[in-house]
């Protein structure tokens, strides 16, 4: 371990696989659709980390450019799922994703 | 020092993320997903990304686990809803997703120890300035597609929320 700060690249990914993975096993395991949201929300962040981590690595300003993009997609994505919550939550009058099963699928 | 802190902020995350999705509160859990918000602030600092970590707290912890909060708040979940997320996180549900998980960062795992070059992170800054000038330099297209991704997920929005407003008005 050389260098000023000195982190291994892979402890960084270690930290983003596992925070990518409790997400995963959150949205395996909730049935309210908030929660859902709120572990996709935790996958993106550790994607982002990623990017981040990586950018860092090469000291370009990619990583950085790619977690905007990022953030940009995750504020895209939570404005219409919260507005499909609320609908969810008007028509069916409960959270739970199974509810809305009227395509059956 | 850079690295126990590195390690200190992102067992903060971890545990923090955990209590996240284990919580039956949904207020409570936005919570603790604002703490592991702000430990990731913390590390992207520590990697030399003091705008990536500026944004993550503004745009993030700021606006977009505050989106969530207001629904929350205009759903007005109360005391029946968390008996009921009780009935439906059973226990035992988590074992097979766990272990689908735990699979899979093992896979993960030996596909990262298996490279033989060491890389180490030195944790020099790239400020504002080079993201900014990249960000509207090569990646120009990239934010225009943003700006159309933005514009949709508004109408979308607006569309799905005004049926609700209007039937409010109405009462």
């Amino acid at each position: 371990m050389e260098g000023p700060l000195g982190i291994p690249l892979e402890h960084v990914l270690y930290l983003a696989i596992t925070l990518f993975l409790i997400g995963v096993v959150g949205i395996l395991i909730r049935r309210n659709v908030i929660f859902i949201l709120l572990s996709l929300e935790l996958m993106m962040n550790a994607s982002a980390l990623a990017f981040v981590a990586a950018g860092a690595y090469w000291q370009e300003a990619d990583g950085q450019v790619m977690f905007m993009f990022i953030l940009a997609l995750a504020a895209a994505e939570v404005a219409v799922a919260l507005g499909l919550v609320v609908q969810l939550a008007r028509r069916f009058r409960t959270l739970d994703i199974d509810a809305a099963s009227e395509m059956t699928g | 020092m850079g690295y126990w802190l590195f390690w200190i902020a992102g067992g903060i995350a971890i545990l923090s993320a955990f209590a996240a999705i284990t919580r039956m509160n949904a207020s409570h859990a936005l919570i603790y997903l604002v703490i592991t918000l702000l430990s990731i602030a913390v590390i992207f600092f520590l990697l030399g990304a003091p705008f990536a970590a500026a944004l993550e707290i503004v745009i993030y912890a700021g606006a977009i686990v505050v989106l969530f909060l207001f629904v929350v708040m205009m759903l007005n979940l109360g005391r029946r809803a968390v008996e009921r997320e009780r009935q439906w996180l059973l226990p035992g549900i988590w074992v097979i997703p766990a272990i689908m998980a735990g699979a899979l960062f093992i896979v993960l795992g030996i596909a990262l120890s298996g490279s033989e070059h060491e890389a180490v992170i030195e944790g020099t800054m790239v400020g504002p300035k080079e993201v900014g000038r990249s960000l509207l330099g090569p990646y120009i297209l990239g934010v225009e597609l943003a700006a159309v991704l933005l514009l949709a997920a508004l109408v979308g929005a607006f569309h799905l929320g005004r049926r609700y407003i209007e039937e409010r008005r109405e009462k």
